[in-house]
């Protein structure tokens, strides 16, 4: 059995503060435009048009069919090609953070867009009939009365999903970028110390999930009536 | 430039000569394959025990179980690999940690990855069959013990028959994601299937092909899995549920 | 029904078929980005590596940085930017064919095989591939390994040379692959291989980083040698050029010699341990006669 030593860790911090950075940025991204696209997919998915439904069907069942570690590296592998005959220049910054964010975005709004087709089927067909008994267009009907509520009701789903992209963010190793969880490998690497680095990556995102799940099981006893 | 498709290189054979560039993805497959279901059998067996645990009434067996349950949600999957792998060899005594790190290495990566991949699902599965055993009319445990039945026994022929039943469909999910996270082991060496596919690139730099290939055989596993479990899940449908979609 | 099913992949395809053209004259693509984005390793000592301040340093680093300096000036782009992107072994090749590193200069051979893909430079360093191993371990050579556990790393020459060995010699080697040699050396200094197999610079770059380096000695009769180029894409010869003038301007300035001192008999970061490796013979007939072949 190894002696521990922790002291690379206090010199390694304002790396690692740099690395929860770049986690924390990825998983924002992720939610906002999955959150996003996944309510259009969903939508896509409950709409009467099918050449449209079958699309957000294959969509989200081909995401949600390939490991997240294949999707990081596809993505990392097209998306600078594409920059450059789609949008000419691109060069201007980090590659693998735009690869990352577009691979999390994309693969995260399949799993959101579930999550939200579910929340809308949750809400009684007699709302919608009421809807539209008023006089109200299909996309009014989904703005104000469907929507929030289905929203509402998938609040806790959201978040713990969101909970779940956080923990998931560390995947990005695979393309070598930095995030917390890269940071600390790096720096144990460095070090020699990865057994240390390892035990305190995990502990630093123990306690940030669980007192994330902690807040979410606070405020869905609040909701839940 | 532009690139050059050759969907030929999976038939021609390997630098060393000793297989082909499809027998290595069939090797991959293989290993997902072993990995996945291996790790699905002891997450539920570990999952259903530290369901039940979760349920009983006693307060120190229901906490502990709870207690697994946040610690393996709650950390991310690639830490936890990194922590059997690495840290876990470390921590035991000098003796035995050498001799286990002497073994051949791709049982080391199986193993590490197995257990893993088993302890990070069986949380999953124990929240499941907790849900489950939950959802159950309390009148069915009090029934079982009026009959007579010892506290196991009530478990075993009345509660976890129907809750299992029940829980079928979320099952399947979590079933599914142990494929899919089954290649989180190529990080640490395992030569499964996206490994390969890594390999493939590094050897004949046809990346699409091999990326294609090898998503391929995912999305087949996981149509495969998922025809399977609506079998299951028709045969054991209980009868006055709504059977859930 | 068939059209919507369909419909999905024909747009796969032609995401497909569009993403992978690449412009191959990357001094066009440089002046019109304003950047020029450099792959490096991560733990190739002394060749390209992390500093304690991540700040990426070594030998080959510093050409790259010469060959910046080439191209601000062939271009007169004063503030030409310069992006750092990290290359593993196994990846380098693929990212220098998508575009997203336009020149790698780390520890790459150039090799016949490799050049149906990619483009080298001059060679900027010689090596054989060798062993370095516990001095306690009692292993001489590349026959004392048979059935032990070797670990060298994924994607490099290395590699292929150790599977064919197993497989010619029937030694029943178990070969763990490791994602770049920071990790192979974790691999030995564990205890989880006996020896590791790649170029013997780099195995006394690794020496530079370990707990107690006194413990550990470079062994074998080198299996083959390996020519070191910069990677660059394929049929560019403008690039090309640029490339090769300036790192043969360096070596027959002698300025090459003043880095390799700086390299290879000087303290080095992290530890500032000194390597000690003398300028072989091969070496100095590379800064005599600089030139791109492959050894293989």
């Amino acid at each position: 059995m190894e002696e521990f030593d922790w002291t690379s860790i206090p010199g390694a911090l304002p790396i690692l503060a740099d690395g929860m950075l770049i986690t924390l940025e990825i998983t924002a991204t992720a939610i906002l435009i999955g959150i996003l696209w996944g309510t259009v997919l969903a939508l896509a998915r409950l709409s009467g048009n099918r050449p449209l439904a079958w699309l957000a069907a294959a969509y989200v069942n081909l995401f949600r069919a390939v490991p997240l570690v294949m999707v990081i590296l596809w993505f990392y592998l097209i998306v600078p090609t594409l920059l450059q005959r789609w949008f000419g220049v691109s060069q201007s910054s980090d590659i693998r953070m735009i690869s990352a964010l577009v691979a999390f975005a994309l693969f995260e709004s399949a799993y959101y867009a579930e999550i939200i087709r579910a929340g809308v089927q949750s809400v009684p067909k007699g709302q919608v009939d009421a809807a539209f008994a008023l006089g109200m267009p299909y996309h009014l009907t989904m703005r104000l009365v469907v929507l929030p509520q289905a929203f509402r009701n998938m609040v806790p789903l959201l978040l713990t999903q969101a909970i779940i992209l956080f923990q998931d963010t560390s995947l990005v190793y695979v393309i070598g970028l930095a995030d917390f969880f890269g940071a600390a490998y790096k720096v144990g690497d460095r070090d020699g110390r990865l057994v240390e680095l390892l035990l305190f990556a995990g502990a630093v995102y123990f306690i940030l999930c669980f007192g994330a799940s902690l807040l979410v099981w606070q405020l869905q006893k609040k909701y839940s009536t | 430039m532009s690139y050059n498709w050759n969907w030929d290189i999976f038939l021609s054979p390997t630098p060393s000569g000793e297989s082909t560039y499809l027998g290595w993805l069939l090797d991959g497959l293989q290993w997902t394959l072993t990995l996945s279901l291996g790790a699905w059998i002891m997450a539920l067996v570990l999952g259903i025990g530290l369901g039940v645990l979760r349920t009983v009434p006693n307060r120190l067996l229901a906490g502990s179980a709870a207690a697994y349950v946040e610690v393996f949600r709650n950390v991310p999957l690639l830490v936890q690999l990194f922590i059997w792998y690495f840290v876990l060899p470390e921590l035991l005594p000098t003796t035995l940690g050498d001799a286990l790190k002497q073994t051949d290495p791709l049982a080391q990566q199986f193993f590490a990855a197995l257990l893993c991949l088993g302890c990070f699902t069986a949380a999953r599965v124990c929240e499941q069959v907790r849900a489950g055993i939950a959802s159950l009319p309390r009148g069915q445990r009090n029934a079982g013990l009026a009959l007579g039945l010892t506290l196991p026994q009530t478990y075993r022929y009345v509660l976890l028959p129907m809750a299992l039943r029940l829980i079928l469909p979320p099952l399947t999910s979590e079933f599914l994601n142990v494929f899919k996270n089954s290649a989180v082991a190529s990080t640490i060496g395992l030569i499964e299937l996206s490994r390969q596919s890594q390999q493939l690139v590094d050897y004949t730099a046809q990346a699409y092909e091999a990326f294609i290939a090898v998503t391929v055989l995912y999305v087949l596993i996981n149509v495969l899995v998922m025809f399977g479990m609506r079998l299951l899940e028709r045969r054991t449908r209980v009868p006055g549920y709504i059977g859930s979609k | 029904m068939k059209l919507p099913r369909l419909s999905p992949l024909v747009f796969g395809g032609v995401l497909l078929v569009g993403a992978v053209q690449v412009p191959a004259d990357t001094l066009e693509k440089v002046k019109d980005a304003g950047s020029i984005t450099l792959g490096h390793r991560e733990s190739s000592i002394p060749f390209s590596y992390y500093d304690d301040q991540q700040r990426v340093i070594g030998y080959s680093q510093d050409i790259a940085l010469r060959v910046v300096d080439a191209i601000k000036r062939e271009l007169q782009l004063r503030d030409l930017q310069v992006r750092l992107n990290p290359v593993t072994s196994q990846n380098r090749i693929p990212l220098i064919q998508n575009g997203t590193v336009d020149l790698e200069c780390g520890s790459t051979t150039n090799n016949t095989e490799r050049q149906k893909q990619v483009g080298f430079s001059t060679t900027i360093f010689v090596v054989g591939t060798r062993l370095l191993t516990k001095k306690a371990s009692g292993i001489q050579d590349f026959s004392d390994l048979a059935g032990k556990n070797v670990v060298t790393t994924a994607g490099t020459t290395s590699e292929r040379l150790l599977r064919k060995l197993n497989e010619d010699k029937q030694l029943n080697m178990k070969i763990i692959s490791a994602k770049d040699h920071g990790e192979s050396f974790l691999t030995l200094e564990t205890g989880r291989a006996a020896a590791f197999m790649m170029d013997d610079a780099l195995l006394y770059g690794e020496l530079a980083k370990a707990k107690r380096p006194g413990d550990w000695v470079v062994v074998g009769i080198p299996q083959s040698s390996e020519a070191y180029g910069c990677v660059l894409r394929k049929d560019d010869p403008a690039f090309k050029t640029l490339v090769d003038t300036t790192i043969a301007g360096l070596m027959t300035s002698g300025e090459a010699q003043k880095l390799y001192a700086k390299w290879f008999e000087s303290p080095i970061p992290p530890k500032g341990l000194n390597l000690n490796f003398p300028l072989s013979a091969e070496m100095v007939e590379l800064y005599r006669n600089p030139n791109d072949r492959a050894l293989q």
